[in-house]
């Protein structure tokens, strides 16, 4: 049927690659080694199960399922609206911006636009969300390589985005605060001066984490081409957001092609960097802090007066259809894959979420790499175990 | 898409004057792969500016990923599953002060976008990250063989995806390189996700949050339109 021949698959060529990285010079009997479930790199409870040999790393097997809540399930019996407390939970330190795909997708099957102010209020909170993750993993990075310090810096920042978050949602980590047509509610008075505040503190820990880690040697030595993803590879594993764009993947759907927000009437950069290795993604997530930061600014400048949801019945029934909608969440790409039947509850609902995906490519990252590496690389993808237990 | 913000605004009118716009890329993208699968493919369907859909059959399933990939520049693996078509046999039960349902009869399946024509669908997604378009593939899946080529050594990605797919559905991947589950302890009995697979907390609790739902004072009520 097709002339398309099968020697240049990606899956022959990508292991290929990493067998060839399996290099044993003295065979010595091997060694299994469990990491996890409950290592702090993991960021929940994945359980990783390492085969070495020495101390190379011959075959890597993620087990997951710890903490699988079955949300696809649950959504099927409960309402639309209803849906939002659950997904809130599945990328817990970005539990916002969560909510934001499904949303949008509802209201492309109801043909409901949010109105402008919404739409503008909720781009504040779906990069305040990214802030509040990402600075998280900043921090985090330099604990999983031995430096404690950054981590403080990084939970005492990130207290002010939430506290921020906390005053507009009155949720901390879980602000169930989207609607179907809008938002819950308007922003407080004196946010916006406040938030600005904050943005400004944001951006010296920024700066306080480029001087403390980046230019670190051992930083550096500890993650320069440690753990590289070619961009193809990277692609056919579904990898996304900061760990792809790492790859030199020019690709953020905030800028091409999303919807429903208003990052295309902003003025930022979309922040990438050639060489795929731990350090990229470490540094390509720095330069999303600043972008995001720069955005909140221009957002905080440029709010438009007016409703803050448009008009939707009190009962929702979403029509018959199926939708698919992404957004470039703190994590990656997330989407909602939802089936409507025209009834108070989703007909099947699949969850896209970040995550997932790029976990799925560490069986083949970790192979023949030194052990101490595994919890750098592991470190720099980069997941929060919600996102792959949905 | 229709702004909803203002009460005054009449709907219908609004709907007459959208014009159905053309989308170039997505009828190229679609008419690449009717040139490569000509009668494997069995209906598409683009709504413009927003997604396209393709349903093809189960036997050019592989064939279709190949295309994808390297005809079409298709490089990104969004993610792969399956949705079951069959009405829940359950109903909505607990839920029956907000809707009392008609019995239902699950043998009465209605399919979504593309159509279908077994209780079974294949659903994936792949996009192509330099040109921003995606596309959703279905192929249908006869419940007496449920079975389907993987598309692992295409997309490494959807391994993942189909072991997923595999504990939750019931279905099973030919020339999968690891076709054990990846959520659920491996003597767990049933299929999660399929619509007869009783969700037991919601046989025997009531729906959360079920008294909030009241009619406020001059609004029609949707119900009872059902019920009439």
């Amino acid at each position: 049927m097709t002339d398309v021949t099968d020697t240049k698959q990606m899956a022959y060529i990508a292991a290929q690659a990493a067998d060839a990285r399996v290099n044993l010079e003295i065979e010595t009997e091997g060694m299994t080694l469990n990491i996890g479930p409950q290592h702090p790199a993991t960021h929940g409870t994945l359980r990783i199960v390492v085969k070495l040999d020495g101390e190379q790393v011959i075959s890597a097997e993620p087990l997951m399922g710890y903490m699988h809540r079955g949300y696809e399930k649950l959504s099927e019996v409960r309402t639309y609206p209803q849906v939002t407390t659950l997904v809130n939970r599945i990328d817990w330190l970005g539990s916002f911006a969560n909510e934001v795909p499904f949303i949008l997708a509802a209201e492309q099957l109801m043909e409901v636009e949010a109105p402008p102010r919404a739409q503008w209020i909720r781009t504040a909170l779906f990069e305040m969300s990214r802030i509040a993750n990402v600075v998280l993993f900043l921090g985090d990075m330099g604990v999983q390589l031995g430096a404690v310090t950054p981590v403080f810096f990084a939970f005492r920042d990130r207290e002010f985005i939430l506290n921020q978050i906390e005053a507009v949602t009155g949720g901390r980590f879980h602000p169930n605060f989207d609607r179907i047509g809008g938002l819950r509610d308007d922003l407080p008075k004196g946010w916006i001066e406040e938030t600005q505040g904050v943005l400004k503190r944001i951006r010296d820990f920024c700066d306080e984490i480029e001087t403390l880690v980046v230019g670190n040697e051992i930083f550096q030595s500890r993650t320069r081409n440690i753990g590289v993803i070619p961009p193809d590879v990277g692609l056919s594993y579904g990898l996304s957001g900061a760990n792809i764009r790492s790859s030199g993947v020019d690709w953020d759907i905030r800028r091409d092609g999303g919807v429903g927000l208003v990052h295309h009437e902003l003025d930022w950069k979309v922040w990438t960097h050639p060489d795929g290795d731990s350090f990229a993604r470490f540094w390509v997530r720095l330069q999303e802090v600043r972008e995001s930061c720069t955005m909140i600014e221009q957002i905080l400048d440029g709010i438009p007066a007016g409703p803050v949801m448009a008009k939707v019945p009190r009962i929702i029934k979403v029509p018959a259809g199926e939708a698919y909608v992404e957004t470039e969440n703190p994590l990656g790409v997330m989407g909602y894959y939802i089936v409507s039947k025209g009834d108070l509850t989703p007909f099947r609902v699949k969850i896209r979420s970040a995550s997932f995906n790029n976990v799925s490519i560490t069986p083949w990252l970790l192979k023949g790499v030194y052990v101490p590496d595994v919890i750098s690389i592991l470190a720099s993808l980069y997941f929060i175990l919600g996102d792959i237990d949905r | 898409m229709i702004q909803l913000s203002s009460p005054e605004d009449t709907q219908p009118e609004e709907e007459e004057t959208e014009i159905p716009q053309s989308d170039e890329a997505r009828e190229e993208l679609v008419a690449e792969i009717e040139k490569e699968l000509g009668d494997a493919l069995i209906a598409t369907e683009i709504t413009p500016e927003v997604d396209v859909w393709a349903r093809v059959t189960k036997e050019a399933w592989l064939d279709t990923a190949r295309i994808l990939l390297h005809r079409c520049n298709m490089k990104y693996f969004n993610f792969l599953s399956a949705i079951d078509w069959m009405p829940s046999p359950y109903g909505r039960d607990l839920d029956a002060q907000v809707d009392q349902p008609e019995p239902i009869n699950p043998e009465e399946m209605s399919w979504g976008i593309t159509g279908g024509e077994t209780r079974f669908q294949m659903l994936a997604r792949v996009h192509d990250p330099e040109n921003h378009l995606g596309i959703s593939i279905k192929a249908d899946l006869d419940e007496s063989d449920l079975s389907i080529e993987s598309w692992s050594p295409i997309y490494p990605g959807a391994d993942w995806h189909e072991r997923e797919t595999s504990e939750m559905f019931g279905i099973v991947f030919l020339n999968h390189p690891n076709p054990v589950n990846l959520y659920l302890p491996g003597d767990f009995e049933g299929y999660p996700l399929r619509k007869d697979f009783a969700l037991l907390s919601r046989r025997i609790k009531p729906w959360p949050g079920i008294v909030d739902v009241e009619d406020m004072p001059g609004e029609e009520s949707e119900d009872e339109e059902v019920e009439a």
